[in-house]
């Protein structure tokens, strides 16, 4: 398959004051070229590290300790994301040109002395050798394709002057702007209103139609995975518990605890019935020993004691 | 903007006329009056005064008339520029103020400026490079200046001087430049002298402005739209130059417009341990001889250029903080 | 709740202790929390601790320079008990200043808790132990004398004492007032509020010393030392309430709605009642460390005005009042030893502002030490 993008065995450590916790934990997981890939998980299961790490953006205390990120650009030569020194001019084409990232909080995530059109045409500017006219003219246009209307205006205006939902498409443009190959979106509607979360979905789906970038989103949410995924990645604790098609996963999950997420959605349960706990529908169900995933047959992975799958066979 | 600029200049007056009525009441706390002390001098040198005399002389002083009179015709006089007539020294208080001022206004700015210069981008590289050995060197710094009189520091400049340069520090000309008119040759001898008391004014503000910028700067280092710029691709030193520095840089000017009357207080007591021709000295001089009218302009101006300088650091704010001038 | 006891540490912490535990992590603000105690307690038995009275003169040693305190005499003998030595004065003849070397004839040894001179502690009652005096009819002087032969050591714990507490004094004075300006503003709101605020932004705009200078200068030159101190120390606190009454009201804006102060109110609780029972203890910790960081801006203020000659006067004993010696330059170079009582204003002001970020930091782990 061709994989834009390829973690292998990815590890991230937190050194605080009480020790050292690990953040991530020998993550392996594919992003195939033009697709959607969603990583889900509760909180503290290492879903936003792992986009951070892809984006390098992990700072101490925390440090990537072992792994490997093989991007394949769809021109030039694959090379290993976590080997790059610091000043490899290839990392700083990769953040935002090559890679971007779309933030949980579009309240702060725009620095508020700034106009949007400036914060806009600056990742233009960043990354391309045009002129300023040239990147406030792309960046105008980039704004009207998120759907920001009355924009001769607007280009002009500061982020507290726009809605949670409008400086969402504000940045989900500054990502997009570059073109680039992967985007990244860490829970994009987290912190939206309902309604505003469904406009913001449609439109990364339209976009990722229209642009045929490679998606990896992550987010906590099965509703939304359902609607955007082409693929699954089911983490928890800094594991990877299971990944398929998003059909695989959210059908017949094989793991336990992909089990209790999908069980756990409010919709799924009967009116009158109580909402079932991660807890109540794994029951004793052995979800914390770190089993090496296996491959099945029709391609998913799953990470159990090797007797459970019968017709497994250990993956790379 | 225009009207947050007019609300702020019109919001001046009241403060400055409520500012002259305590500088007033605190000119006129000290029992007496000018007129009881020069009838104790002319007592002392055997002068007989009638009761008479003492009327004409208050009347000639106006002290015969109420307060409230006294401080209309006081604070009249000092709108349309006459700030009345110095007693001590047998002057109009016009002719003694405003070059004095001048130099005060002087020192002050370059101490503010010398603030800048210093602070900033050492507030930058310790907030940068925290519990770097730098760092600590300079916070300890920092620590020490910020707790040092700056009188004291005059002193130990002065023994440095003359100990380790055998050079005599202080005064802000060579006394072949005293009181000469001005010229370049002039100019360039105030310059020479001029890096002393801007040093031991500016340090102390340093200190301060220097440990709020850190704080500022690491309050913002790690805030989202500082990781967004850095996903988008901002190159490291442009990035803290443009995102956490520029929020950071608020309080920072905020804090420039409190820093005023430091320096002012700062330079007074300096001035009167270096012998600078400036308002501290003569200040003081008449504080103690109750020469009201001088005293009492000299307060009144320091506080107008407080109010003045304040009022410039929060325009400045407003023009480089998008969110206050929008309220 | 509390009497169930839990032996498993932080899960029964209070919030003091783990506000202690905070502070503790912070090396150098309890250290100088230490020196503070240290020097206060130093400061309140300074008749006991030093040798002389503050007008002692000895004739033999005007402007004499700092003794060194030794084990070893001259020849290289080692003797338990430390010992100084004397000086020799001899008048240069070009400069006509005096000049000291140590004479090794007179040594002196250091005796402790032993009689010297006799005091009156606090003015109430007399004694003459003393924590070291010099044996053998001598004399010890470990910080050198001033022009009029006045030990300098015992000087500058006498000003200790003054300086010190007029911090102190200042910063009560300052709270009472922050705390009442305040809370008025904050509480009460509307007409108030707006009267306190244009106060404060009107006091924040005037430059101290000149104000300072000018009040002080007011002060009738006939008044007693006790009324010159509480003069000056009500000079000091009255610009410097401002910062904290403005923490104070917009902390009572904040908790004006919170749910247990209407609580209060709705059970009938008096306003005063609502503000000192229930307002005030959920943000004193606020107050104290503000206080702890205003005690050197009083200290300061104080030496200022003494240096300047219009605020403490002598006979009365302050760093500022020692300070004043060592104004012109030439004095500076003669007898440096003068500019020692402002070595010790910088240590205090500096433990005040190291101790001042350790308790904020301690009372609120999420702020970072900023100013404002």
């Amino acid at each position: 398959m061709d994989n834009i993008l390829q973690v292998r065995d990815l590890a991230v450590d937190f050194t605080t004051d009480i020790g050292i916790t690990k953040a991530l934990n020998g993550v392996s997981f594919d992003v195939p070229r033009g697709q959607v890939t969603a990583i889900v998980g509760e909180s503290g299961s290492g879903k936003s590290v792992t986009a951070n790490c892809v984006m390098r953006l992990i700072q101490p205390p925390g440090r990537i300790v072992s792994g490997s990120i093989q991007f394949s650009p769809s021109q030039g030569s694959p090379f290993d994301i976590v080997s790059l020194a610091d000043k490899d001019p290839r990392l700083h084409e990769l953040r935002g040109g090559l890679i971007s990232m779309v933030f949980q909080e579009p309240m702060t995530a725009l620095s508020p002395v700034y106009t949007i059109g400036n914060q806009v045409a600056e990742a233009i500017l960043c990354h391309r050798d045009v002129g300023k006219a040239v990147a406030w003219q792309e960046a105008t246009e980039m704004l009207i394709r998120v759907g920001i209307e009355d924009i001769e205006r607007r280009m002009f205006m500061y982020p507290f002057e726009f809605s949670g939902g409008m400086r969402q498409r504000v940045v989900i443009a500054m990502a997009l702007v570059c073109n680039p190959e992967v985007l990244i979106c860490d829970e994009p509607t987290t912190a939206l209103d309902v309604t505003i979360q469904a406009e913001v979905l449609t439109l990364i789906r339209d976009l990722q139609h229209e642009l045929g970038n490679s998606v990896l989103f992550i987010t906590h949410d099965l509703g939304v995975v359902a609607q955007l995924a082409d693929y699954v990645v089911v983490m928890y604790q800094g594991r990877v518990l299971e990944i398929g098609t998003v059909r695989q996963v959210l059908k017949t999950p094989m793991h336990p605890y992909t089990q209790g997420l999908l069980q756990a959605i409010p919709g799924l349960a009967r009116a009158g019935e109580r909402l079932a706990t991660i807890e109540s529908v794994v029951g004793d169900a052995d979800i914390t020993t770190p089993y090496p995933l296996v491959k099945l047959a029709d391609g998913r992975q799953v990470s159990l004691p090797p007797q459970s799958t019968p017709g497994g066979q250990e993956s790379e | 903007m225009r009207s947050y600029v007019v609300t702020r200049v019109l919001g001046m007056f009241p403060t400055l006329a409520f500012i002259s009525l305590i500088v007033f009441i605190v000119i006129q706390l000290p029992p007496g009056d000018i007129v009881t002390s020069t009838l104790d001098r002319m007592q002392a040198q055997g002068v007989e005064v009638s009761a008479e005399q003492v009327q004409n002389l208050r009347a000639q002083y106006n002290l015969d008339e109420p307060m409230p009179i006294q401080y209309l015709r006081w604070a009249g006089g000092f709108i349309t520029g006459d700030m009345g007539y110095s007693y001590l020294f047998a002057r109009p208080v016009n002719e003694l103020v405003w070059e004095r001022l001048g130099f005060t206004l002087i020192i002050t700015i370059s101490a503010l400026l010398f603030t800048w210069v210093v602070a900033l981008p050492l507030g930058i590289y310790t907030a940068v490079r925290q519990y770097s050995i730098g760092d600590y060197v300079l916070t300890t710094i920092a620590l020490i200046g910020l707790a040092t009189p700056n009188f004291l520091l005059a002193l130990i400049l002065m023994y440095i001087g003359y100990e380790w340069f055998g050079i005599s520090i202080g005064g802000l000309f060579s006394p072949e430049f005293q009181e000469v008119p001005w010229t370049w040759a002039r100019l360039r001898d105030l310059l020479s002298h001029l890096w002393i008391p801007m040093v031991v004014v500016g340090l102390g503000g340093t200190a301060v402005t220097m440990r709020i910028l850190r704080a500022n700067l690491l309050d913002e280092l790690n805030k989202p739209y500082v990781v967004t710029a850095r996903a988008k691709g901002v190159r490291p030193i442009k990035l803290i130059l443009k995102y956490p520095l520029r929020i950071a840089i608020n309080p920072f000017i905020s804090t420039l417009g409190l820093l005023l009357p430091t320096l002012i207080s700062g330079e007074a007591i300096v001035s009167m341990v270096l012998n600078l021709p400036t308002t501290g000295p003569l200040l003081l001089q008449a504080l103690l001889s109750q020469d009201m009218y001088l005293a009492g302009s000299f307060l009144m101006l320091l506080a107008v250029l407080t109010v003045v300088g304040m009022l410039i650091s929060d325009l400045v704010l407003a023009w480089a903080d998008p969110r206050i001038r929008y309220e | 709740m509390n009497d169930v006891s839990i032996d498993t540490g932080l899960a029964t912490a209070t919030p003091r202790q783990l506000a202690w535990q905070r502070f503790k992590r912070h090396r150098l603000a309890l250290a100088s929390g230490i020196f503070l105690l240290l020097i206060y307690t130093l400061a309140f038995v300074c008749e006991f601790i030093v040798p002389y009275k503050t007008d002692t003169r000895n004739v033999q040693a005007i402007n004499a320079p700092p003794m060194s305190v030794r084990f070893f005499d001259m020849e290289g003998n080692f003797h338990l008990r430390p010992f100084v030595y004397g000086y020799d004065m001899k008048v240069n003849d070009d400069t006509w200043m005096r000049e000291y070397t140590d004479n090794p004839d007179k040594l002196y040894p250091l005796r402790f808790f032993t009689r010297g001179e006799s005091y009156r502690f606090w003015g109430f009652f007399e004694f003459d132990h003393h924590l070291f005096v010099a044996g053998q009819g001598g004399y010890v002087h470990l910080f050198g004398t001033d022009q009029l032969g006045r030990d300098l050591f015992s000087r500058v714990f006498y000003g200790a004492r003054v300086s010190l507490s007029i911090g102190v004094v200042g910063v009560v004075m300052t709270l009472v007032l922050g705390v009442l300006f305040g809370g008025l503003a904050g509480y009460l709101g509307g007409l108030m509020d707006r009267a306190v605020q244009r106060m404060i932004e009107v006091l924040q705009s005037l430059p101290t010393l000149p104000l300072w200078m000018a009040l002080s200068a007011s002060l009738p030159v006939e008044w007693s030392s006790i009324r010159v101190y509480f003069g000056v120390t009500i000079i000091l606190s009255l610009f410097g309430w401002t910062t904290l009454a403005r923490q104070v009201r917009g902390r009572f804006l904040a908790l004006r709605e919170e749910e247990f102060v209407v609580a209060a109110r709705l059970i009938g609780a008096g306003k005063l009642r609502v503000i000192f029972r229930h307002m005030l203890p959920s943000f004193a910790s606020h107050i104290i460390t503000t206080a702890t960081l205003a005690v050197p801006g009083m200290i300061l203020g104080e030496t200022a005005l003494s240096f300047l000659g219009i605020g403490l006067r002598p006979p009365v004993v302050s760093w500022g009042v020692l300070m004043q010696q060592a104004q012109n330059y030439q004095v500076i170079v003669m007898t440096p030893w003068l500019l020692l009582p402002g070595l010790f204003v910088v240590l205090t002001v500096m433990a005040f502002n190291l101790m001042g970020d350790g308790l904020r930091d301690a009372a609120d782990p999420y702020s970072t030490g900023g100013q404002s």
